[in-house]
C-alpha cells in the first residue's frame, strides 16, 4: 500500500517537472524571437555577470563596480551570479544566461581552463562573452569578444621603477641592494606577471641583487614563514617584494620578530601589490613602504566595450584598466576615505 | 652483544619515525651549516630549529586528534582543515563584534576562545554522530564538513578577512612576554602531555584500540563502541578548533579561504609517517607527533636550501615516498625474509661444519 502511494506520488512529481520543463522552453522561444528588438527599441540591455565569489575586499569592490555601472538608469539590467569559487557554478550560470537569452555575458573565470564547451554554447546563441580579471585558455580565441583586467607585468615594472626612484632619493642609487621576493601562488597570472615585470627592470640595475624567491601562496601565514626563513639565510636584506598585500603583512611580522625594522624609517623596504584597505593602514602605521594597485573597477570599461559593440564598432581584444600606486609620501588618509575598496 | 643491541633499537616501534626525522634534519648539516644555531632575539629563541617546532604546532595538535580517529574508526577525518577555518571565523567574529576589523576587543578574549573550541567540538560531534551512530563511512561523513565548513566560515565573516588587531590576541600565535619559547609550541606540548596522560592513566587508550581492531567484539565484552568512536571524533574536533585558534592568532585574523587549507592531508600524512596503520587499531601518539615535526622539518629544510618554489612539491613528494616506503609492511616483510635466509644460511653452514 505504502509503496503504491509512493509510486503515485513520484509519478505526480515527474509529471509536474515535465510540465515545468515544457513551459520553460515555450517561454524561451518568444524571447529568442524578439532578441534584437529590446536593444533597438532603446529598452534595457541585459547583462549576465558570472562572478568568482566574494573572497576579498578586492572582489567585493569589483562586484560593486558592476552593480553601480549596469543600473536601470544607465539602461541596463544586470543579472548577477556568485559562483562561490567553483567553476561548475560558473558554467551553470553561463548556461542559464544563455537560456535567459541575455544580450551580453561577462565572466570573471575561477580557473583558466575548461571553458570551450560552454563558450561554444554562448557563441551558438549569438551572445558576446566578455572576460573580466582572469584570462581563459581556449583553443579558439574568437570564443570571447574581449578581456578586461589588470596588467600584472606592468604592475611589476611600476613597482621596480618606483624602487629605483626611491633608492635614488635616498642616495642609494649606486649602492649594492639585496632583494628577496615572496611570490604568489606559482602559476597564477598575478604571480607570473609581477615576477616578470620586476625582472624586466632588474636587468637595468646591475647593482640590484635578487637573493631569493619563494612562494608565499598569497597568504599572510606563508608570507611570514617564508620571510622568517629568508631572514635566517641572509643577514643583509634591503628590499622585500611581496606579490600581494597579505604576504607583506606576514613578512612585516617576521621582520619585527627578528628584531629588525621595516618601512620608511626602518632597515628593510617592504613593497606589495593589490592595495587593499589593510595595506593603507599598514602604511599609515609606518610598516609598509608602498603598494601597487590592482584596479578592481572593471565595470566602466566593460560598459564602454558593450556600447561600442551596440554601435557595431570594433573593440580591442585585450584591454587593461588604469592602475595607480600609493606610498607613504602621499596623503593616505584622504585617499583611503575616497577609496571604494 | 653489539648486534643484539642494534637489533633491539631498530625493532623499537618508534625507531623508523625518529630515524626519518633525524635523516631530514641531518641533510642540513651539509647544506646549511647554521641550521642548528639557536640564538636569543628580543627575549625569544631564534633559529631554524625554533621555526620548526613553532610552525609544526598546529599540525601536531591536528595529528593527535587524527590518530585517535584513525585508530577507532579505521577512517580519516578530512574536515579538520575546514573546522580550523570555522573556529577561527567564530572567534574573530565574536572578538570584533561582527565588524570586519577591530582594534579593540568587543567581547572578553576568553569568550571568543571558548566559543571557537565549542564550535570545534560541536562539528566533531556532528561527524561522530554520522560515523558512529549512522555508520556512514568516515571519509564520506566528514566530506560533508570538508565541503560545507569553509562555506560556513565565509558566511560568518561575510566572505572577507576579519582582523582582530589587538596585541592580546596575537599572544597565542607568537610568544608570551618573558617566555623565550613560542606559545604554539607550549600549547602543542600541553596537548601532547594531557592526551598521553589520559590515554595512559585511564582505559580510554585501550578501549579505542580495541574498538578499532574489532568493533563488534569490543561491544560484546562490554565496551560502548559507538560512544568511544563518537568521542574520538569530538576530541578531533576540539583539536582542530584549537589548531584553528593558533593559526588565526598568528595572523590576528580569520581568513576563511586559507586557514587550515590542505592541513587535513598533512595531518593524515603525519599519522602515517608516525608508523601508524591507517587501518585502525594500535596507535602511537608519539609516532604521529614525530611525523608532524618531520613534515615541518622538511618544509623548513627546503626553504633553507633555497629550493625554488615551483620545484618544492617534487622534492617533498620524493622524500615522503622514501619515508613511507621505508616503513611499509611490504619492505618489513622483505627485511624479515632476508634476515631469516641469513639465519638459515648460518645454520646450514654450522651443520656442514
Amino acid at each position: 500500500m505504502k509503496k503504491k502511494f509512493l509510486a503515485a506520488a513520484m509519478a505526480v512529481v515527474m509529471a509536474a517537472s515535465l510540465a515545468a520543463c515544457g513551459s520553460g522552453s515555450s517561454k524561451e522561444t518568444p524571447a529568442a524571437d524578439g532578441k534584437e528588438t529590446p536593444a533597438a527599441d532603446g529598452d534595457l540591455i541585459t547583462v549576465g555577470y558570472a562572478q568568482v565569489g566574494a573572497e576579498s575586499d578586492w572582489r567585493t569592490a569589483n562586484t560593486e563596480s558592476f552593480k553601480t555601472t549596469f543600473t536601470e538608469e544607465n539602461g541596463y539590467k544586470l543579472i548577477f551570479d556568485d559562483a562561490q569559487q567553483k567553476q561548475e557554478n560558473q558554467i551553470k550560470a553561463i548556461r542559464s544566461f544563455v537560456q535567459q537569452d541575455v544580450d551580453y555575458i561577462v565572466v570573471a573565470p575561477v580557473v583558466e581552463t575548461g571553458w570551450e564547451t560552454v563558450l561554444e554554447e554562448a557563441k551558438e546563441a549569438g551572445i558576446p562573452v566578455i572576460l573580466s580579471d582572469r584570462m581563459m585558455q581556449v583553443s579558439d580565441d574568437s570564443l570571447y569578444t574581449a578581456w578586461v583586467g589588470g596588467n600584472f607585468e606592468k604592475e611589476g615594472e611600476t613597482c621596480a621603477n618606483w624602487l629605483a626612484d626611491y633608492l635614488d632619493k635616498q642616495g642609494r642609487a649606486d649602492e649594492e641592494i639585496n632583494m628577496v621576493t615572496i611570490q604568489g601562488t606559482i602559476g597564477a597570472s598575478a604571480q607570473v606577471g609581477r615576477t616578470q615585470g620586476v625582472e624586466n627592470v632588474l636587468k637595468d640595475h646591475p647593482n640590484w641583487k635578487m637573493l631569493d624567491k619563494q612562494t608565499g601562496e598569497f597568504t599572510q601565514t606563508k608570507g611570514q614563514e617564508v620571510m622568517e626563513s629568508f631572514l635566517k639565510s641572509y643577514d643583509d636584506i634591503d628590499v622585500v617584494i611581496c606579490e600581494n598585500d597579505n604576504e607583506a603583512f606576514g613578512a612585516i611580522d617576521a621582520i619585527k620578530a627578528a628584531g629588525k625594522t621595516c618601512g620608511p624609517e626602518g632597515d628593510i623596504i617592504v613593497v606589495s601589490f593589490d592595495s587593499v584597505k589593510a595595506a593603507f593602514e599598514s602604511m599609515m602605521a609606518g610598516d609598509l613602504n608602498a603598494t601597487f594597485e590592482c584596479n578592481p573597477l572593471h565595470g566602466p570599461r566593460v560598459e564602454e566595450i558593450i556600447q561600442k559593440l551596440e554601435a557595431n564598432e570594433e573593440v580591442d581584444k585585450i584591454q587593461y584598466v588604469d592602475e595607480a600606486f600609493f606610498d607613504t609620501s602621499m596623503d593616505l588618509e584622504s585617499i583611503l576615505k575616497e577609496r571604494l575598496y | 652483544m653489539k648486534a643484539i643491541n642494534i637489533k633491539k633499537i631498530t625493532s623499537q616501534r618508534l625507531f623508523l619515525p625518529i630515524f626519518c626525522l633525524a635523516l631530514v634534519l641531518l641533510v642540513n648539516i651539509i647544506t646549511t651549516p647554521n641550521f642548528f644555531q639557536i640564538s636569543v632575539r628580543d627575549g625569544v629563541l631564534y633559529g631554524y630549529m625554533v621555526d620548526i617546532i613553532n610552525r609544526a604546532s598546529e599540525l601536531v595538535i591536528l595529528a593527535i586528534g587524527m590518530t585517535l580517529v584513525v585508530s577507532a574508526s579505521a577512517g580519516t577525518d578530512i574536515s579538520v582543515g575546514a573546522i580550523m577555518a570555522v573556529s577561527a571565523a567564530v572567534c574573530c567574529n565574536i572578538l570584533t563584534g561582527g565588524e570586519r576589523a577591530a582594534t579593540e576587543l568587543a567581547a572578553p578574549l576568553i569568550i571568543g576562545l571558548l566559543a571557537a573550541l565549542a564550535v570545534g567540538v560541536l562539528i566533531g560531534c556532528f561527524n561522530g554522530f554520522l560515523v558512529a551512530k549512522l555508520n556512514i563511512q568516515p571519509m564520506v561523513a566528514t566530506l560533508i564538513m570538508f565541503t560545507a565548513g569553509r562555506g560556513i566560515a565565509q558566511l560568518i565573516t561575510d566572505g572577507q578577512i576579519t582582523y582582530v588587531r589587538v596585541d592580546k590576541y596575537k599572544l597565542l600565535g607568537s610568544s608570551l612576554p618573558g617566555i623565550p619559547v613560542p606559545t604554539p609550541f607550549i600549547v602543542a606540548m600541553i596537548v601532547v602531555v594531557v592526551t598521553s596522560l589520559v590515554l595512559k592513566k585511564t582505559a580510554l587508550g585501550l578501549y579505542i584500540q580495541s574498538v578499532g581492531i574489532n568493533k563488534r567484539a569490543s561491544r560484546l565484552v562490554g565496551i560502548k563502541s559507538v560512544q568511544i568512536m563518537f568521542l574520538t571524533y569530538a576530541i578531533c574536533g576540539l583539536c582542530s578548533g584549537l589548531a584553528g585558534l593558533i593559526a588565526s592568532s598568528r595572523i590576528y585574523s580569520a581568513d576563511a579561504n586559507n586557514i587550515g587549507l590542505n592541513m587535513e592531508l598533512d595531518a593524515i600524512l603525519a599519522v602515517a609517517i608516525g608508523g601508524n596503520s591507517l587501518g585502525g587499531g594500535k596507535f602511537s601518539i608519539a609516532g604521529s607527533v614525530i611525523g608532524a615535526y618531520t613534515i615541518q622539518a622538511l618544509t623548513t629544510t627546503l626553504y633553507a636550501m633555497h629550493v625554488s618554489s615551483d620545484q618544492v612539491p617534487v622534492y617533498k613528494a620524493i622524500v615522503v615516498v622514501i619515508i613511507v616506503a621505508l616503513q611499509s609492511p611490504g619492505l618489513a616483510k622483505f627485511r624479515k625474509s632476508l634476515a631469516q635466509k641469513r639465519e638459515q644460511n648460518a645454520k646450514l653452514g654450522k651443520g656442514a661444519a
